[in-house]
């Protein structure tokens, strides 16, 4: 019974996290409609932003400072970037962030060294909340889960009960009638990258210590974060908060029940040529592709997402 | 998109492409530049095979290094299958099964694939490619150990037209060889019903499927043509390195030949060839030259994408049909006077990032043109910013009689040709 | 710009017209030198450039002097060929490389048939890290020498580690998802089976390599199997992350380890609880601490390259070796330096050090040691700046990790 509920735990502390990663990505891609491929870039520098404060003034200094910093250079790069990239189409828009991308995890070693950082969590927040079973629960993981639904809570208020808010709503699903209403859509789109890229930079200054802080940290985090949004569907925060909690759920499950892919098939009445390889495949082996395979199946039987409202 | 050009200059370009493609090698007796021409030549190859999806039918895919590898892995298996009985011509013939195990998963990954174009496409391509490169593990017999396969294209005896593959300059001209080949058949297709349509496609799927064509069909054999010749490709690779690794099918290679084709100019035929010429020789030149060189491609890459979205190609159509109509000499000067503050900037900025890595690898000193130069002071990193400002506001100040000139110019073109 | 930086330029223009071989020794050294992975190779790099300083110093390589010419192989097996042929084009005779199995694979093969078909350019491949045990085994060759313990040699060691370590009665496996980690996993227990029957193999998963971001659901599944020992064969992000996991969720079991002393490794795991994290190797400080000139000449090392330490003792085993043998040899040709280096015994820092002949196999002693606090006694230096480092628990003699093997050698 332990075991389930630590591994409950455990799931909801990863699709939570999940969901930090992915929501300021949710917001970008449904407004512009481009997949950020340097959202992690900015993951990353949120993370070596917080180190870099709290080697002068302590991590909660940084909780506050870094996520603005790296919003602001999201701000600068869609301002002086993708706004001019835009007119040359999606696939152009695509690859700037690509190349963006490359171009971050080169710079970030130039300044920090290619080895991972020392950035630790704070001796408040450090040791056991709980212990269950022999397996401690720790406090950090409880303030990240807690940072992530304040994070949920945040976003619903200003994207429901602001003007703002309800602007980019509206841009989220018609972005040409909010113009000709006479807003200003540019600057909106920019205050949106801006926004985006400082949640990714929140999670990246909670992710940091929880994890590793070093170069690779933006590679390491992968396309999860483009599956989690492309599963949610298109303009749907919750949509991401349910795929985030699903795949979290998803890679822990598949980690703990260790059965293998022929005991699940048999379950629907299917078997594998015995003594193949393929027979001894565990749900544990598979588990890190679950994802790729859930969002493959969605747009195959539903390409809008588990909650989008328009097709891409 | 794509400029529909004469017979003649298209004739040219094939004829100039072969000429250098052959004059090459003999001008310089190297080992190294003839395998670093042989690779781009099947990058050449597998860049075109993506630009059937790119540019001829505007599907954006993350997953076409799974044919390449695929192909790849089909033509060792197939090599080493054969073993003593791999005659020199056989040999020559297996790039054809490298390439039908690239239609062969087209034909079965596109029915997944190809439903809807658009994010949906390019999403759907990434998740099946990492699906298959997570899978590769489980089959070892497949995809081999951490070396991959390897193989021996001269396990069997004998000579093909006294060729035995063994030096590298043979096997150079058999890629040569089917690299024509491939990109003659491709371009042959943009001629047909099939390439145009795709262009149909491309443009707007709506009309396309109004007049009574069946998108998705369009683009299910576009890819699975594409696949056919991505595994040429990879069959072209296998011979030349004479091993498979499973890299080959990761997101890594997907996101090269992406960068590669896009870089080129996805609007002209010969782009993506000129996009794996460039993007291979700055990996192994310039990455001989400084471990900075990933830096400096992001960088060249931004400014890719900013200023010529059509890639090289169309820069270098443009300034050809300016000089044809004779309108090149009135930008030559301020091309001229731009150059100066550029060559500045560029300066300052490798001034920069070099001095930067110097520091990073534990140098305190650096040399530059036989002076030594210690990092550890303020004075160098001064001195290259402020080049690096100085060619910037350079720039800015000719950049607008420049840009005044080249509208004038582009519009006299047009002008020109009603 | 630097001098590397130029000293790589000046040779790549050398590269494009063939020069002709000069009376210096020319050593390629084929790593990854840029992107993600550079450290490793920056590190292994310096160690070669280090003793090639040294040597010149005294006098060079059998009175030639060392010409060090590096190749960024980028860490692709592929580019890491195209470079192989920028170094023969040089007159390269002796390659160096180890820190991707996948590139040594390649090198190996490609060097092989290389010879076979430039009977008059022969080059010699002396590999320093990689583990592959198929290196030197069904994939073995005449022109590849390994002065790395492999894999399964390492394994053999921590197995009778275990062996002798009474409170070891469950051992849980955890390793990556590739040919390397499933190996680990079937050989170790293979080999517990036959040393300990009594200890429990109580779980054994593999996970996609560089893909799982938290370790937790591993650790608590650990933690829930009651496993007192772990086997892991992870290195680099993946270690640190299943190491950090572990202790927040205050696993106590030991963490058996073949990767957490190399390069960057111990910075990454700074934070694990004293004693948890065992390594095996073949050298750690605290081994040679009372080697006076030696640590004179880590000191002035580590001095140099900062951030990077110096951990490769097989590296000036390796160089001693090839001077060694170049002397015997009377030569500077690749077969009779390899004849030569066949069945060589070496005095190492830490001892004889031997290359079998039937495989080109180092065989050398290793040493079990435990990630602890520095103490000034035992533990006299720490690691990469971490106020911890390695303390020996068990020496393990060279014939004892010693193992048949499968190579059939062709020899020229």
């Amino acid at each position: 019974m332990d075991f389930v509920v630590i591994t409950l735990l455990n799931s909801v502390a990863y699709g939570l996290l999940l969901f930090m990663l992915s929501s300021g990505l949710t917001l970008i891609f449904s407004m512009m409609g481009v997949l950020n491929f340097a959202h992690a870039s900015f993951y990353m520098l949120g993370a070596y932003f917080a180190y870099q404060i709290s080697t002068w003034s302590g991590f909660w200094l940084g909780l506050l400072l870094a996520p603005l910093l790296v919003g602001g250079v999201g701000m600068l790069v869609e301002w002086h970037g993708l706004r001019h990239v835009r007119r040359f189409g999606h696939v152009a828009e695509l690859l700037f962030t690509f190349g963006l991308a490359i171009v971050f995890e080169e710079l970030v070693p130039l300044i920090w060294g290619k080895a991972s950082v020392p950035y630790a969590v704070p001796a408040q927040l450090e040791g056991a909340l709980f212990s269950l079973h022999g397996a401690a629960f720790p406090i950090y993981k409880g303030f990240m889960m807690a940072m992530s639904l304040g994070m949920l809570a945040a976003l619903y208020g200003v994207l429901t009960r602001t003007r703002i808010g309800l602007i980019i709503q509206a841009s989220l699903t018609k972005p040409d009638m909010v113009e000709a209403l006479g807003h200003n859509v540019p600057r909106i789109t920019m205050l949106l990258f801006g926004g985006g890229t400082a949640l990714a930079g929140l999670a990246g200054v909670i992710g940091g210590n929880a994890f590793v802080t070093e170069p690779s940290m933006a590679a390491s985090v992968g396309f999860i974060v483009f599956v989690i949004v492309v599963v949610g569907g298109l303009g749907s925060l919750g949509g991401a908060f349910l795929a985030s909690l699903l795949i979290g759920a998803l890679q822990t499950f598949s980690v703990t029940l260790d059965v293998t892919l022929q005991q699940v098939l048999t379950l629907i009445g299917l078997s594998l040529p015995a003594d193949t390889n393929l027979a001894r495949v565990s749900l544990v082996q598979l588990g890190p592709v679950l994802p790729y395979l859930l969002m493959v199946a969605i747009l195959i039987l539903r390409p809008r997402g588990l909650m989008g409202v328009r097709e891409s | 998109m794509t400029a529909p050009s004469s017979l003649p200059r298209q004739v040219l370009i094939w004829a100039a492409i072969f000429v250098i493609a052959c004059v090459l090698p003999s001008l310089f007796r190297s080992g190294f530049l003839v395998s670093v021409l042989s690779q781009i030549a099947i990058m050449a190859v597998f860049a075109l095979s993506y630009n059937m999806l790119l540019g001829q039918t505007g599907l954006l895919s993350f997953g076409h290094a799974v044919y390449y590898g695929l192909g790849a892995f089909a033509t060792i298996h197939l090599l080493n299958g054969l073993g003593k009985s791999a005659t020199p011509l056989l040999v020559a013939l297996l790039p054809l099964g490298g390439g039908a195990a690239g239609l062969v998963a087209g034909l079965i990954l596109g029915r997944m694939t190809t439903k809807k174009a658009g994010t949906t496409f390019a999403m759907i391509s990434l998740g099946i490619a990492e699906l298959m490169f997570a899978t590769t593990p489980i089959f070892p017999s497949v995809f081999g150990g951490d070396g991959g396969f390897a193989g021996n294209r001269m396990a069997g005896k004998g000579s093909f037209l006294g060729l035995t593959w063994g030096p590298q300059i043979e096997i150079y001209w058999l890629v040569l060889f089917w690299a024509f080949v491939s990109a003659g058949l491709m371009f042959a297709l943009t001629q047909t019903p099939l390439g145009r349509v795709a262009n149909a496609v491309r443009d707007n799927p709506e009309r396309a499927e109004f007049i009574g064509y069946d998108t998705r069909q369009v683009r299910y054999r576009m890819l699975v043509l594409s696949g056919l010749f991505a595994g040429i490709a990879g069959g072209l690779s296998a011979l030349n390195y004479e091993i498979v690794t499973v890299d080959m099918l990761n997101a890594h290679t997907s996101g090269s030949v992406l960068l590669m084709t896009y870089t080129g100019g996805i609007g002209h035929f010969f782009g993506p060839v000129l996009g794996a010429a460039m993007i291979t020789l700055m990996q192994t030149l310039v990455g001989g030259l400084t471990h900075a060189w990933l830096l400096y491609f992001g960088l060249f890459f931004l400014f890719m994408v900013a200023f010529a979205p059509g890639g090289m190609a169309s820069v270098l159509s443009r300034q050809s049909a300016l000089v044809k109509a004779g309108l090149w000499r009135c930008l030559l000067p301020h091309y001229a006077l731009a150059a100066a503050p550029a060559a500045l900037a560029c300066l300052g900025a490798v001034g920069l990032i070099e001095m930067a890595y110097a520091l990073l690898a534990g140098h305190d000193a650096a040399s530059f043109m036989g002076t030594s130069i210690r990092l550890h002071t303020l004075l160098p990193w001064l001195g290259a910013a402020s080049v690096l400002i100085g060619g910037i506001a350079g720039l800015k100040w000719v950049i607008g009689g420049m840009s005044d000139a080249w509208h004038q110019a582009l519009s006299q073109l047009q002008g020109g040709k009603p | 710009m630097s001098k590397f930086a130029c000293r790589m330029a000046m040779a790549m223009l050398a590269a494009l017209p063939a020069t002709p071989a000069a009376a210096d020794i020319k050593i390629a050294v084929i790593e990854g030198l840029s992107g993600p992975f550079a450290r490793s190779g920056e590190t292994l790099l310096a160690h070669v450039a280090g003793e090639a300083e040294l040597m010149n110093k005294n006098g060079g390589l059998n009175g030639e002097k060392i010409e060090l010419i590096p190749f960024d192989s980028k860490h692709s097996p592929q580019e890491a060929l195209v470079q192989l042929k920028a170094a023969t084009d040089q007159g390269v005779r002796y390659v160096m490389q180890g820190a991707s199995s996948g590139v040594s694979f390649a090198l190996s093969d490609a060097i092989t048939k290389w010879n076979a078909r430039n009977p008059d350019k022969t080059v010699l491949f002396l590999n320093y890290t990689s583990v592959d045990p198929s290196l030197t085994n069904e994939n073995c060759s005449f022109w590849h020498f390994r002065f790395e313990a492999h894999a399964d040699m390492k394994l053999e060691a921590i197995t009778n580690v275990l062996m002798t370590t009474k409170d070891a009665k469950k051992v849980y496996l955890i390793g990556q998802d590739n040919p390397a980690g499933q190996r680990v996993s079937k050989v170790t227990k293979k080999m517990l089976s036959m040393k300990r029957p009594d200890i429990q193999i109580v779980g054994d998963d593999i996970h996609a390599p560089g893909k799982v971001k938290d370790f937790a659901p591993y650790v608590s599944k650990i933690i829930a199997s009651g496993a007192d020992s772990v086997v892991t064969a992870n290195f680099g992000n993946d270690l640190a992350l299943l190491l950090k996991a572990a202790k927040d969720a205050d696993m106590k079991a030991r963490v058996y380890t073949f990767y957490a002393g190399s390069s960057g490794g111990p910075a990454s795991i700074d934070f694990a609880p004293a004693g948890q994290v065992i390594h095996i190797a073949d050298w750690h400080r605290n081994i040679t601490a009372d080697d006076a000139p030696l640590n004179a000449w880590i000191d002035g090392f580590n001095q140099k390259n900062r951030p990077n330490e110096f951990m490769y003792i097989r590296i000036k085993n390796m160089m001693g070796m090839l001077n060694k043998a170049m002397t015997m040899a009377k030569s500077q040709d690749p077969k009779a330096v390899a004849l030569a280096l066949e069945d060589m015994h070496y005095q190492g820092p830490t001892g004889d050090v031997w290359m079998r002949r039937d495989d080109h196999q180092i065989h050398m002693t290793q040493y079990v040691s435990q990630f602890v606090e520095q103490d000034g006694d035992a533990v006299k230096y720490d690691s990469e700046g971490t106020g911890k480092g390695w303390k020996t628990i068990d020496t393990i003699r060279a014939a004892d990790s010693q193992l048949p093997t499968t190579c059939a050698m062709e020899r020229p």
